[in-house]
C-alpha cells in the first residue's frame, strides 16, 4: 500500500524540503495522519484544532477536491496521489 | 488634460511594490512575488505606511483620468509602468430602472466598458503587471474563467511580455477568441475552473511566472479597490447605500468594502458604508450559501451554470465574503439562469446597456432583492455590471429570432409596418 503526497513549496518547507512522500494509510485522514507523525510542523496546516480541514489549504485526490468524495473519510488505494494546494488562490 | 490621452508620468521614482504581511496571523514576508504566509497559509496583504501623507478631494480632482488617481492606496512606491490609463469607468443613472424597483435611485457602475478588455478585470491586472515588472518577472500568467483572460492577454500585448493562461476548454467563443487574437500561450485545460486553478497552483510554485491571480494576487486584487473609489467620486464625494455585485471567488465584494472603508478613513467620503449584496447563480453559489447559513465553513460545489465568469466552486475569497455581506447588513442572493438572461434583457431594454452573464446574475438579484423588500423606497443604489454582453452573445442569441428577414423591396417593409400597426 502506498500513497503519494505532493507538498506545496510552502508546506515542503515544513517537511524538511521534500514536495513528494510515500505513505500508507486506508482514509486520507490515516494517510495525512502518517505524514504528520513524520513531520509534525505539518500537522496545524492540515488540521485545524477540531481536527477539521484546515481552511488555508485545500487536499485533492487525484484531483477530486477531497471535500466533494468523502473528506478525510475518503478511502485510498495503493498508487493514489494526495496533492495538497494553498487555498488562497485564483478567482 | 484630455481623458483620452495615456497620462504622462515622469518616471523619476522607479516602482517598488509594498511589502506584504499574512492577514490572518500577521507574519511579515516583505515585498515579495508570493501570496501565501509562510507561516499559517493565509493570504498576505500589502502593509501602507499609516502615516503617510494622502491626497485631498480637490488634488485627486486635478489628476488624470485613470485608476491611478488613487495611488496612494495601490501597493506601490514610485511610479507605474504599465497600463497608466485602465479604470475611470462610466457611472450612469438609471431613472427608469429605479422607478421600476422602487428605489430612490440606481446607477450601473459600467465595467463592461473598461479599457482594454471591457470587464473589471483590467483593474487587477493594472496593478499586477506592475507588480511583475518590478520584481523583474517577464512571463506572467493566470487562470480564468474567462475575463481575466482577456484582460492579461491583452496587458501582456501592449507590454510585449509573453503570457501562459489556463482557461476551462469549453467557455464561450468570444472569451477564447478575446484571448487568442492577442496571441498569448492559451492553454485549454479539460475541466472546470476549480481544475484549472488548481493547475495553476502548481504551475506558479514550479515555474517562477508572475501568476497575477497566484503567487501576485496580494497585489492584484488591490487594483478592486479603485472601483469603490470611483463610485464614490463619481458620486460627488458620497457613499450609495447599498452596492450589489457579482461573486466568484469573492475578492471583488473583499475589496470593494476594503476601498469603502479607506475612502472613509481618508475624511473623502463621510456617510456610513453601504450595505454590500453580492449574486451568484444557483447553479453556483457558494458564497451566497454559507452567507445564508451564516456559519463559517465553504461547502465547495460542482459549478453548473451558463453565467461561466462566476463558475467558480471553490471561492478563494468565499468566507471573507460571505462575512462582509452579512457584516455589512447585506445578503446573497442567486439566480436562475433563465432569469439572468430575463435580466440581461431587461436591462438593455431599459437602459440601453449590454452586460454579459454576471452582468444578468447581478441585474437579475437586484431586482430579486427589491421584490423582497430588501432595496427599500430610500435607497441610493449602485448596480455593479462587470462585464460587457459581446463576450456572452450565446445567452442572448434567441433575440436575433424576432428581426424578420425580407427581400430589399418597399413593399416588404410596408407590409412589416402595417402589420405591427395592427
Ligand atoms: C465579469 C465578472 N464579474 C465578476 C467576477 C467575480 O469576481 P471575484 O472573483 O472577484 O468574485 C468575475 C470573475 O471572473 C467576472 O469575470
Ligand atoms: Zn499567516
Amino acid at each position: 500500500m502506498s500513497i503519494t503526497i505532493h507538498l506545496p513549496s510552502v508546506l515542503a518547507a515544513h517537511a524538511g524540503g521534500t514536495r513528494a512522500i510515500e505513505t500508507g494509510g486506508a482514509t486520507v485522514g490515516t494517510a495525512l495522519d502518517q505524514l504528520v507523525s513524520r513531520y509534525p510542523q505539518l500537522g496545524p496546516r492540515l488540521r485545524d484544532a477540531h481536527g477539521a480541514p484546515y481552511p488555508f489549504v485545500t487536499i485533492y485526490l487525484n484531483d477530486e477536491d477531497v471535500r466533494l468524495v468523502g473528506g478525510f473519510e475518503a478511502a485510498v488505494r495503493d498508487g493514489d496521489e494526495v496533492t495538497i494546494v494553498p487555498a488562497v488562490a485564483g478567482g | 488634460m484630455s481623458a483620452t490621452l495615456t497620462p504622462q508620468i515622469d518616471r523619476a521614482r522607479s516602482l517598488t511594490p509594498l511589502p506584504l504581511a499574512c492577514a490572518s496571523c500577521g507574519h511579515g514576508a516583505g515585498a515579495t512575488p508570493d501570496a501565501i504566509c509562510s507561516n499559517c497559509l493565509g493570504p498576505l496583504e500589502p502593509v501602507y505606511d499609516a502615516a503617510r501623507r494622502l491626497p485631498t478631494r480637490e488634488e485627486i480632482a486635478a489628476r488624470p483620468r485613470s485608476l491611478w488617481r488613487y495611488r496612494e492606496w495601490l501597493p506601490f512606491e514610485g511610479d507605474p509602468v504599465h497600463a497608466l490609463d485602465v479604470g475611470w469607468t462610466p457611472l450612469v443613472e438609471a431613472p427608469r430602472l429605479a422607478a421600476r424597483l422602487g428605489v430612490a435611485r440606481l446607477w450601473l457602475k459600467l465595467d463592461a466598458h473598461s479599457f482594454p478588455s471591457l470587464s473589471f478585470k483590467d483593474r487587477v491586472v493594472t496593478t499586477a503587471i506592475n507588480a511583475a515588472e518590478a520584481f523583474g518577472i517577464d512571463v506572467i500568467g493566470c487562470a480564468s474563467t474567462g475575463n481575466l483572460a482577456n484582460a492579461v492577454a491583452a496587458a501582456a500585448a501592449r507590454a510585449g511580455k509573453p503570457a501562459w493562461i489556463f482557461v476551462p476548454e469549453d467557455l464561450e467563443i468570444g472569451k477564447l477568441v478575446a484571448t487568442t487574437v492577442f496571441a498569448p500561450n492559451l492553454v485549454r485545460v479539460r475541466g472546470n475552473y476549480d481544475d484549472v486553478n488548481r493547475l495553476c497552483a502548481q504551475v506558479a510554485d514550479r515555474f517562477g511566472w508572475g501568476i497575477v491571480n497566484v503567487n501576485l494576487r496580494a497585489y492584484y486584487g488591490e487594483g478592486s479597490k479603485t472601483m469603490a473609489f470611483e463610485i464614490a467620486e463619481q458620486l460627488g464625494w458620497r457613499l450609495p447605500t447599498a452596492v450589489v455585485t457579482p461573486m466568484a471567488g469573492g475578492s471583488l465584494v473583499t475589496k470593494l468594502r476594503k476601498g469603502f472603508t479607506e475612502a472613509r478613513d481618508a475624511g473623502l467620503v463621510a456617510r456610513e458604508l453601504p450595505r454590500q449584496y453580492g449574486a451568484q447563480a444557483e447553479g453556483c453559489a457558494p458564497i451566497v450559501r454559507l452567507a445564508d447559513r451564516g456559519d463559517d465553513v465553504l461547502i465547495p460545489e460542482v459549478p453548473s451554470t451558463i453565467a461561466r465568469s462566476l463558475a467558480i466552486g471553490n471561492p478563494a475569497d468565499g468566507l471573507f465574503a460571505s462575512r462582509i455581506l452579512r457584516h455589512s447588513g447585506g445578503a446573497g442572493q442567486v439566480v436562475s439562469d433563465h432569469e439572468l438572461v430575463a435580466a440581461i434583457r431587461l436591462l438593455a431594454e431599459t437602459t440601453g446597456i449590454f452586460a454579459e452573464t454576471a452582468g444578468g446574475v447581478t441585474m437579475a438579484a437586484t431586482l430579486k432583492l427589491a421584490e423582497q423588500g430588501k432595496l427599500r423606497a430610500d435607497d441610493e443604489v449602485v448596480v455593479c455590471l462587470t462585464g460587457h454582453g459581446l463576450k456572452t452573445v450565446e445567452a442572448v442569441q434567441d433575440t436575433i429570432l424576432d428581426a424578420p428577414i425580407i427581400a430589399p423591396k418597399i413593399r416588404e417593409v410596408a407590409a412589416l409596418v402595417a402589420s405591427h400597426a395592427a
